[in-house]
This record gives C-alpha cells, sequence and structure tokens, in this order.
C-alpha cells in the first residue's frame, strides 16, 4: 500500500510541501488548494506544526454515493472524475480536511501519494511509503 | 452488525430476460422536443403529457407563475387548479398528477436537494393532496429540460411513458412483460433503458405497484440506483392516493434517462457559496450526527424510544402512547440486526444525513414474493410506528416484511398502518369479527393476517376490497352494514377530510392537535410537525406560542416544498452551538444555509420574511383551492377525538393520573371536585375541555394566518400577498358576504 506517511517531530513549518501541491495541480501557491495541510502551532514559544496528510484511510469512498472514489492496486484512493457529481461529501467528511474543493472546477481532488510535496520537504517529515 | 462491506451485490437480472422484454415492447407514439437547458434553477418548460390521446407538448411557464409559485408545490397547484373544476374527483379524466422539483432540487452539494413534489386530487379527501418524495426522477426530469411535468389523460392501455434526454424524445410504449410490483418493475426498466451498469444511476423510474389499482392509499415509487449494492431503490411519494390515480390513467411506469449528473446542471447564479455551503453543512454531519441523533446509522426511526418515553408513539390506534414492546424495535436492535450500516444512504446525491436506510437481502416469509431475498427500504420512523406499534405489532422482521409489501404494492405506509390500526380496533370491539373479515383475525400484533389482508387488496379480493376504501369510507360502510356506530367511530377512526393519521399521538401536544386539524391537506406531519418542539424540548410553552407556531411553521415549512427540499437537514442534525442560538429550534445557521442556497442558485437575495411570504401565497391559494372543491371550511378541519383526548374507559384509566391532575390544573375543577366524579363524569369533562381548547385554538390561529374565523382567507389578506387574483375571489367572495366580512 502507498501512502504519504509524516514524521512531526521532523516538521519546521516552511509549508513548501503545500505550495508544492498547489502548484502542481492548481497552479497557485495557495494553500487552501494543496492536499496537505500544515496547522501552525505555538508550544513553549516555538513553532511545532501538525501535518495533515491524506493516509488513505478510505472515508472519501464511503460517503460517496456515486461510488466514483475507488482504491488502485497501491491502495491509493482515486476519484473517476468524469463520473464524479461533485457532491463534496467526500470533502466535507475528510478526517484530515486535506480535500480540495475549487470552485473553479465540478470536482473536488484528494491526495494521490503523487510524492510531490515529499521531494520538497527539507527535512523529511514526509515521505512515501509503500508496504 | 451488518456492514455494507458485507452485504453481497444484488443479482442482475439476465440478458435473456431484458431481451424478451424489450422485443415485446410497443412503441404507440413518439415526439421530439428540443431540450432546454437550466438557467438558475429554471427551465421555465413544463411537459404535459396526455395519455389518452398520447400527446406530449411542451410550453412555457409564465413569468407570473413562475413569481408567484416559485415552483414544486406551487407550480403542482397552480397546474392542476387550470385542469379540474370543483366538479372534478379522483378518477375524472381531467385530474391531472402534477410533478415538479423545485428550483434549488438537483443541486449536489447540500443535504436533502432533491425532492419532487406531486400534486392531484385525492381518492381518499376529494380535495388537492401534495406529497414529497426523494428519488432521481425530479431533478433528472429538469436536467432532460422540464420544470413540471402534467400528467392528463386515461389511456386505454397500460403504457410506459420515457423521456429521454438523451436522444430528446418523448415516448408512448407498451411493455406487457414487465411486472406490476414496483420493487421488480423499477428493476427491469432501470435495465432495459440504461445502456450498461454505469448507466443505470442515470436512469429514473416512477412506478405504482400492484395494489394501486384498486386502494385510495395507491402511492407513487421514485427509484434511484444503488451502484454499491447493485439494486433498485426507491422512495414513496406516499400521502393521498397518487398511486391510485396514477394506476387510473393506466400509466405502467414513467422513465427519465438523463445523459449524467454534474455538479452544476442548474447553472447556478453563485458556484463558490453553494460549494461553501455544503461543505459546511457535510462537516457539520460528519461531526455532529454520532452525538446527535445517528441519523446517518439508523434513520428517522431513531425516535421511537424517545416518542414513547413521552406517550407519543401511537400504539394500538392511538389508544395510548407507549408500549414494553417499543423496547423490541429501538434504534440499537435496528441497528445491530437489520439496517446495513456505513453505506451511503442518500436518495439524492449530496444528502450525507442518509438517512435512507435499508435493510439488505432480506427474507420474505410470505406473499408472491416469499423466500426471495430483497433490499427493504427504511423503515422511517412513520412506517416502523405505523406498521407496528399502531397495530400492537413489535417485531422488527414483521414490520419490515410489512414495509417491503407496502412499497412494492404501491401503498402508502402511513395509511396502510393507520387504517389497519383502526380495523384492529374494529375488530377488538366486535365491529368487525372474522366472518366479516373472510377469516382474518385482526386481533392486535397478528401480523400474519395483516400481511395476509395486504396480500388480498394487492389481490382485489375479499375483504381486501373494504380494506382498499381507506378508513373515512370503511367508516360510513361498517355503520351502513349495521355493524358499528358511526359517532363512535368518527371518535376513534384517525383519518381527517378522508386522510389517514401520521404516526404521532397528539394527546398532549395542543400543538400538534392543530398541526394536523389545521393542514391544507390532512392530518399529516409534514406542514406543522410541532410535536418535538412542543411536548419533548418545550420551546412553545403558551398558548400564545402554540398558536404563533400554527401559523409560522406551515409556512416555513411549505417553503421547502416550493424548492425542491427535504426538511429534514433543517433541524434533525443541528450545529454544535446551535443551544447558544437566540432561537434554537429555527436552527438559525441552516436557515442562513438555505437562504444561501436560494441566492446561489437563483441569484435572488431574499431575507426569511419573503421566505414566508413565497409559501404564504402558496399556501393560500391551497386553502382555497380546497373550498373550492368543497373541503376547506372550520368544520374540515375538526379532529375526531382520539387526536385529543381518551375515547374509552381503559384509555382514560392508563393516565388517569394526568387526566385527573390537568382538570383541576388546567379545567378548573378543586381537587374535591374531581374526586368525587365518576369515571364517565372526568372522562366527560375532559372531553369538553380539551374540544374547547382545540376551538379555542383555532380562534387564535385563523385571524394569524389571515383568515376569517369560518377558516376563509381574507380579500385584504390576499391583496397584502398579490394574490388577489379574480379566480380566488371569486371562490372566497360569496364566503364572505356570508361572513359578513
Amino acid at each position: 500500500m502507498k501512502r504519504l506517511i509524516k514524521d512531526e517531530s521532523l516538521c519546521i513549518g516552511c509549508h513548501q510541501c503545500e505550495a508544492a501541491c498547489a502548484e502542481a495541480y492548481y497552479k497557485t501557491s495557495d494553500p487552501a488548494f494543496a492536499c496537505i495541510r500544515i496547522e501552525d502551532r505555538e508550544i513553549d514559544g516555538k513553532n511545532r506544526p501538525i501535518i495533515h496528510v491524506c493516509d488513505q484511510c478510505g472515508k472519501c469512498a464511503e460517503v460517496c454515493n456515486s461510488c466514483v472514489i475507488q482504491a488502485n492496486p497501491g491502495g491509493v484512493y482515486m476519484i473517476r472524475k468524469k463520473d464524479c457529481v461533485g457532491c463534496l461529501m467526500c470533502v466535507g467528511f475528510c478526517p484530515e480536511q486535506v480535500m480540495v474543493q475549487s470552485d473553479e472546477r465540478l470536482e473536488p481532488s484528494k491526495c494521490t501519494a503523487c510524492g510531490i510535496c515529499a521531494k520538497v520537504c527539507p527535512t523529511g517529515a514526509i515521505r512515501i511509503a509503500e508496504d | 452488525m451488518i456492514h455494507i462491506c458485507d452485504v453481497p451485490r444484488y443479482h442482475a437480472i439476465s440478458e435473456d430476460e431484458l431481451k424478451q422484454m424489450r422485443e415485446k415492447h410497443v412503441l404507440l407514439r413518439s415526439f421530439s422536443y428540443e431540450k432546454t437547458p437550466l438557467e438558475r434553477g429554471y427551465t421555465d418548460k413544463i411537459l404535459t403529457v396526455d395519455l389518452g390521446a398520447k400527446e406530449a407538448v411542451v410550453s412555457d411557464i409564465p413569468a407570473e407563475v413562475k413569481e408567484k409559485f416559485i415552483g414544486g408545490k406551487g407550480y403542482c397547484l397552480r397546474y392542476l387548479w387550470d385542469a379540474v373544476n370543483p366538479s372534478t374527483r379522483w378518477d375524472s379524466p381531467e385530474n391531472e398528477i402534477v410533478m415538479s422539483a423545485g428550483p434549488i432540487a438537483g443541486i449536489t452539494q447540500y443535504g436533502g436537494t432533491g425532492k419532487t413534489l406531486i400534486c392531484t386530487i385525492s381518492p381518499l379527501t376529494d380535495i388537492p393532496v401534495d406529497s414529497n418524495v426523494g428519488g432521481f426522477f425530479g431533478p433528472y426530469l429538469k436536467f432532460a429540460g422540464f420544470d413540471a411535468l402534467e400528467l392528463k389523460g386515461k389511456s386505454e392501455t397500460d403504457v410506459i411513458v420515457v423521456i429521454d434526454a438523451t436522444t430528446g424524445t418523448i415516448t408512448f410504449e407498451e411493455a406487457p412483460l414487465e411486472h406490476f410490483d414496483a420493487h421488480v418493475l423499477c428493476e427491469e426498466l432501470t435495465s432495459l433503458y440504461a445502456k450498461d451498469e454505469k448507466d443505470k444511476m442515470n436512469v429514473a423510474v416512477v412506478a405504482a405497484g400492484s395494489a394501486a389499482d384498486y386502494c385510495n392509499m395507491g402511492m407513487l415509487n421514485f427509484s434511484f440506483y444503488d451502484p454499491r449494492r447493485g439494486v433498485t431503490r426507491l422512495k414513496q411519494a406516499g400521502r393521498g392516493g397518487i398511486g391510485r390515480v396514477f394506476r387510473d390513467k393506466r400509466i405502467k411506469a414513467l422513465v427519465c434517462r438523463i445523459d449524467g449528473v454534474k455538479a452544476n446542471l442548474n447553472h447556478v447564479a453563485d458556484i463558490g457559496l453553494i460549494n461553501k455551503t455544503g461543505v459546511k453543512f457535510h462537516r457539520e454531519i460528519a461531526n455532529n450526527d454520532i452525538h446527535q441523533n445517528d441519523m446517518r446509522g439508523v434513520g428517522t426511526a431513531y425516535s421511537l424510544r424517545t416518542l414513547a418515553d413521552y406517550d407519543i408513539v401511537p400504539t394500538n390506534n392511538f389508544k395510548f402512547g407507549d408500549a414494553p414492546g417499543i423496547d423490541e424495535m429501538t434504534a440499537a436492535v435496528f441497528k445491530k440486526d437489520w439496517l446495513t450500516q456505513g453505506a451511503a444512504d442518500g436518495c439524492w446525491y449530496g444528502c450525507s444525513m442518509a438517512c435512507a436506510k435499508a435493510s439488505d437481502h432480506f427474507l420474505l416469509k410470505t406473499g408472491p414474493y416469499k423466500g426471495q431475498r430483497v433490499c427493504v427500504d427504511g423503515p422511517e420512523y412513520e412506517s416502523a410506528a405505523g406498521l407496528g406499534p399502531a397495530c400492537g405489532i413489535y417485531n422488527p422482521q414483521e414490520v419490515l416484511e410489512i414495509n417491503f409489501y407496502c412499497d412494492t404494492y404501491g401503498l402508502d405506509t402511513i395509511s396502510y398502518g393507520t387504517m389497519t390500526a383502526f380495523l384492529m380496533e374494529c375488530y377488538e370491539r366486535g365491529i368487525l369479527n372474522r366472518e366479516r373479515t373472510g377469516g382474518l383475525d385482526l386481533s392486535w400484533g397478528n401480523a400474519a393476517d395483516d400481511l395476509e389482508l395486504m396480500h388480498r387488496m394487492a389481490r382485489n379480493e375479499g375483504f381486501g376490497k373494504i380494506a382498499a376504501l381507506g378508513i373515512h369510507k370503511q367508516k360510513a360502510y361498517f355503520a351502513e352494514m349495521g355493524w358499528g356506530d358511526l359517532a363512535e367511530m368518527n371518535d376513534f377512526g384517525m383519518e381527517q377530510k378522508g386522510l389517514e393519521y401520521s404516526e404521532y399521538s397528539a394527546k398532549e401536544s395542543l400543538a400538534q392537535q392543530g398541526g394536523y386539524g389545521l393542514t391544507n391537506k390532512g392530518p399529516q406531519h409534514d406542514e406543522a410537525w410541532l410535536i418535538f418542539m412542543d411536548q419533548v424540548n418545550n420551546q412553545i410553552p403558551t398558548f400564545e406560542d402554540k398558536a404563533e407556531a400554527l401559523y409560522f411553521y406551515p409556512m416555513f415549512r411549505t417553503w421547502f416544498g416550493l424548492m425542491g427540499l427535504c426538511k429534514l437537514p433543517w433541524n434533525d442534525i443541528v450545529p454544535a452551538d446551535n443551544a447558544l442560538t437566540d432561537d434554537p429550534k429555527m436552527v438559525p445557521e441552516h436557515v442562513e444555509n438555505y437562504l444561501n442556497l436560494y441566492y446561489g442558485v437563483t441569484g435572488k437575495r431574499i431575507d426569511t420574511k419573503e421566505m414566508i411570504r413565497q409559501s404564504e401565497r402558496v399556501y393560500n391559494f391551497q386553502r382555497i383551492f380546497n373550498i373550492r372543491m368543497g373541503k376547506g371550511l372550520r368544520a374540515d378541519d375538526a379532529i375526531p377525538y382520539r387526536s385529543a383526548g381518551p375515547v374509552f374507559e381503559d384509555e382514560y384509566l392508563w393516565r388517569e393520573e394526568r387526566y385527573d391532575t390537568q382538570l383541576v390544573e388546567l379545567a378548573g375543577y378543586t381537587p374535591e371536585q374531581v374526586k368525587s366524579m365518576s369515571l364517565q363524569e372526568r372522562m366527560a369533562a375532559t372531553r369538553k375541555f380539551r374540544e374547547a381548547r382545540y376551538q379555542t385554538l383555532i380562534d387564535a390561529v385563523y385571524p394569524k394566518r389571515g383568515w376569517t374565523l369560518n377558516g376563509v382567507p381574507t380579500v385584504e389578506h390576499l391583496r397584502e400577498l398579490g394574490m388577489d387574483l379574480p379566480e380566488l375571489l371569486e371562490v372566497i367572495e360569496p364566503l364572505l358576504a356570508k361572513e359578513g366580512v
């Protein structure tokens, strides 16, 4: 199973992962369009970010009543956009709130475990795992 | 617990069978049309289908109709009014079935946005009935180019009408090999008109069922294909006998086929606002549902135990309000043993509330499908309570089986449940016996004979023909036969205006007594579902609050029917901080959502005041429509006494302390007086007090609605609403003159 995994202790909150994801799929650096979310959090005066990633839990597929989100052989849940009715239930039910909805498009998008975010992470806080 | 992952897919109909059916289809007539795309939720077109002439005509919906009637139920009533006259009855050829989904219907981003409204002159009430239903058909009709569909005339043979938006054709076809029962027929037609398995999602079917041919409580099933289970599921436009009218027109089914659903087929004014509102709603359901009503787990039947705790479940024909057996059919029991969990059970896209639960591969024990495993809808609260406790039945398996057969035979579960409960009480009282029922033992709780009764209704056999009449006509028949006393049956026969009551015992909720009695179509809770607000949550404690609620909520709730919206997402699950708002019972954040959806679709900004005005126009139109058809005045808003108080001694004794206390606290008797009164005297005093209180309530509500004390909308009120239409004034002016208004 292929998925993105995280080690929050390594995250420095640079947000490059968000920018890379949003740039790759939505041609913008706006983190609202990234399938990864870094939540800045201050503890003892230091930034201790929380990383929200898609761990391919499949909740999005479970709530979809058109059955257009299905796991591929690698265990990555993919949206069959041609048949997606854009109900956005998957976006609302994503436990990590890392699905992207854009008013410019009729369908949402989700993490495909492509690794673009991991490649730009300077500390290795996120990486693609295959098990 | 049964999880959707473990539910095998249902078997598809074989290609051979489909081929045989297809080969026997006879194309009677075909029309081409040019599909009008939706713009801001409207096509501004209506399709009129004449079953007699086999004609299909597309017309423009005039701007003034759109302005005053908005859509959905408003359109249905407007076009029905124009089609009929005061002597039209349900089986007159000019009677129409009009369907319309409303401007918001068909968006996919928010829960409960796929409702179709349907109106006809009812065989039960002889006045317009409106019913609303989920499923695909209404939205698909819009996507096919029509804001509304009128069905008029009568065919001489059974026909299906196919609206194929993919080719721009409307066809009349004979389909002789397909079954009549809805669960089979809808599956067959879905399979026949879909190109392949995936395309089944793009086919919507409307069908009644074999019992709708004979029964005044015949209803319409609306399909929605479930790709996960591989089965065509059904939702019901239950109330008022629309299925009977459908079959009287010899319509076997309606089919609508489209290319596919996408997120913005309504071509809305502000998709961003709709997206934002939808995601917020979905998050709220994701976070709160499990902590609130667990609609995703159990559906509306979650409330059985809670309602029983307040004596609201109509056990034994509304005689009592609770029974130990209800513990056998709680939410926990349905969830553990019967309802599939984890499924995306919305009856339209984007309904994250997902309350259309199902019992999968349910093994039938009786009837023509005995031994087969089927997908059973629900049961929803109304079905569970009416088919179960109202008839003294507390076994979930039996309730599900009765529910299944009601659906596939095309019988309204509410009318069937309340009617059977009435028959069981007649049986208990000796008005009926085995001889009169043709051997059926209609004792409380006898599910086997309950089912046999229904099978006879579907076959139009024996006592099934009497059951088919509904309570109103049964009472007259039993009295005419000398079997029972009409006045007594009027007290415990739970119907008003000819429509059977839905499943809330309102004895301790004055607001709900009015919520049933002062409705337009008859005692159905969808217009003024106040019992939770009144009795459970105590949010309208004073008399004035209740009277005000009986003005406001029927108008507020009518709005959902104009838009094509389901009311459940309004207040079944609420924002976590709802209790902290100024008016928790209104769920202000959700009202704001609806105003945003309206703006998002139509581009018109309205406030709650205009929302109410939109509804009031249609509500008063419907009231005057009732008057025009001969049943819309104060006398018609009278309720059977059982809806307000205990009819029989055992009923009084069941809550003797409560009734005695109320004689002191509410009716002005002293404790000593009450102690000295016989049971009959206390019952009579209770009745006198409760009946007078209901009349006082009417006196308070009618003026708030802009009506005279005889229940007639005033000219001044109509003028204020912009509804002083000549055809309305013609109906009310003679009555107003009589009242000296």
